[in-house]
């Protein structure tokens, strides 16, 4: 395939993703404006008014940053997963496979689709968070630099568990027990400042929290994590599991008996 | 030129299951080739490896000289498949499903839309452009597997049971298609249990059985092989007795009905003419078996016995 038809291969594999996903927009891009909608009104507006300012911000304002990457997170994972497994299960990736397409092109389709999830979401999730809180971007640059490096890395990640899913509890298991515990504890809620030394230095090992604060850097102007090495953070991330995701593609690993 | 090339194809599965143990194949360009075994024989084995779907074991697997190793993505812009089972995204129309592979071969919009309006139309299914595939009956999805594998307009057709559970009338317009794109210089490779239509479609053929390519020949020169036909015939009266008609080895079924075996040396005429001096007329007559198919069991007993 010379490049321009790798070009309409690469288009159509995003425009098919980003057709299934709108198509069913009330499973896909809703729910998570609700959920953030209610973390918004109990956490923000409830519990939050208990609480006092963290780094010079209302409580609401400061979780703001971190319950829209939140979304963008589990959308951006959910999208590649269900949509790569169910692919799988359906077996029409046998539609891409006996194609020439070359599996970067693959991949570069799926996070493309994960990816535009996670920004609509992200917008639509931002929208709201406009009802409660007043906040002004910081730094545009940065908070779009890391909306969409966290958007492809959870796109990754998500495609790497759809190809080692056998059923569609699999494909649920890891954002149950892994993706949620690491978000809520990457420092959505809290500044990692208000927790013991220990505690600090346990949650340093939490990807998660670096994506967040960067994010909140961006939005916010503070963070408890210096966003520079937040970001090559997340950029090695990407870097490995694009590579391990291209192995397991041209190994035809989960995909080729 | 070959337009598929197969030495010593093996694949043994992970959990041990050899289900090639050496195939070799070669179909010329412009074939209507049959690939034929029992259920089990390796063929979807086979025709996966050749398009990519299962990695292989070891052996070559050269498609209009393409290797399979070596030049993949080359071989399979040669492949169009029709896989035994459906492989598509029921939740999506089926005009979507055509314009979208025709997008994973490079295709632009434009012309994937012509081309899809063309397929649907050939295979009666321009109607049903807007539905979701799952709306489809099952004749209907099989077609449009077919028009998804012609999008590209391949130089290979592999056909795996494309005709299985599809109705009389539609199989033979199927079939009438297919000799179409054959003739347009399509060469088609087709596994299918209807021994008929193997027999009718096409000119070449092999036989898979236990991993092993057992047979490799044209039709005409296996149907050749064939010494004994039998054939039921319908009489216009009752008869009591078997009639002599000499060498013939004739049963009676019922009072109106005959079972003849007809070696390679007798005639039909020859026996209508001995029946006739019985007094005897034949209503009409049809195989008891289809040929292949009695050749194809006669050779799978004989694998076993060997």
């Amino acid at each position: 395939m010379n490049f321009r038809q790798q070009l309409i291969a690469f288009n159509t594999i995003m425009v098919r993703e980003f057709l299934r996903f709108i198509r069913i927009w009330i499973q896909t891009i809703i729910p998570p404006v609700i959920t953030v909608g209610l973390y918004f009104i109990i956490f923000g507006q409830l519990i939050g008014s208990q609480i006092g300012d963290i780094d010079g911000f209302r409580y609401m304002d400061y979780i703001v940053p971190g319950l829209i990457l939140m979304s963008v997170i589990t959308n951006s994972y959910a999208n590649t997963v269900s949509s790569f497994f169910s692919a799988k299960f359906q077996r029409s990736i046998e539609e891409m496979i006996v194609a020439p397409i070359p599996n970067h092109i693959i991949l570069a389709g799926y996070i493309s689709g994960g990816v535009a999830r996670g920004v609509i979401v992200g917008i639509t999730v931002t929208a709201v968070s406009m009802f409660f809180s007043d906040f002004q971007i910081y730094s545009i640059p940065i908070t779009l630099t890391v909306f969409i490096l966290t958007s492809i890395l959870f796109s990754l990640a998500g495609l790497i568990n759809a190809v080692y899913a056998k059923s569609f509890d699999d494909i649920s298991i890891i954002p149950t027990f892994v993706l949620t515990p690491l978000t809520y504890l990457g420092g959505i809620f809290y500044s990692i400042k208000m927790l013991p030394e220990f505690w600090q230095n346990v949650s340093l090992a939490n990807p998660i929290l670096y994506m967040i604060n960067a994010f909140r850097y961006g939005l916010l102007g503070v963070s408890d994590i210096d966003t520079f090495t937040a970001i090559i953070i997340i950029i090695a991330f990407i870097v490995v599991l694009f590579a391990f995701t291209m192995r397991l593609l041209n190994k035809g690993v989960g995909i080729k008996p | 030129m070959n337009a598929l090339k197969i030495e010593n194809l093996k694949k043994t599965y992970r959990n041990g299951v050899k289900a090639l143990c050496g195939v070799d194949l070669e179909v010329e360009e412009g074939d209507f080739f049959a690939l034929l075994g029992p259920n089990g024989a390796g063929k979807s084995t086979a025709i996966g490896i050749i398009s990519s779907l299962i990695n292989k074991t070891s052996g070559k697997v050269s498609v209009f000289d393409h290797d399979i190793d070596t030049d993949s993505a080359g071989a399979r812009q040669q492949i169009g498949l029709v896989p035994q089972e459906f492989n598509f995204n029921i939740f999506e129309p089926i005009r979507e499903i055509l314009i979208n592979q025709a997008g994973f071969y490079g295709i632009g919009r434009h012309e994937a839309s012509l081309r899809t309006e063309k397929y649907l139309r050939k295979l009666e299914l321009w109607d049903k452009r807007y539905d979701m595939a799952k709306e489809l009956s099952g004749g209907m999805k099989r077609r449009l597997m077919i028009a998804r594998a012609l999008v590209h307009q391949p130089r290979l057709l592999i056909l795996d049971e494309p005709t299985a559970g599809v109705d009389i009338e539609i199989r033979h317009s199927m079939w009438d298609f297919m000799r179409e794109i054959n003739a347009n210089g399509t060469t088609i490779i087709l596994t299918t249990h209807y021994l008929e239509e193997a027999e009718s479609l096409c000119n070449h053929i092999a036989i898979i059985d236990k991993g092993i390519t057992i047979e490799q020949t044209s039709m005409r020169s296996l149907l050749d092989r064939l010494h004994v036909e039998t054939f039921v015939l319908y009489l216009d009266k009752t008869i009591q007795e078997i009639p002599d008609c000499g060498d013939y080895s004739i049963r009676l079924l019922d009072g109106n009905t005959l079972e003849v075996d007809i070696h390679q040396s007798q005639n039909m005429n020859d026996l209508y003419k001995r029946l006739s001096l019985c007094d005897i007329s034949v209503l009409s007559m049809r195989n008891k078996t289809n040929r292949l198919e009695q050749l194809f069991i006669s050779m799978l007993n004989t694998g076993e016995a060997a």
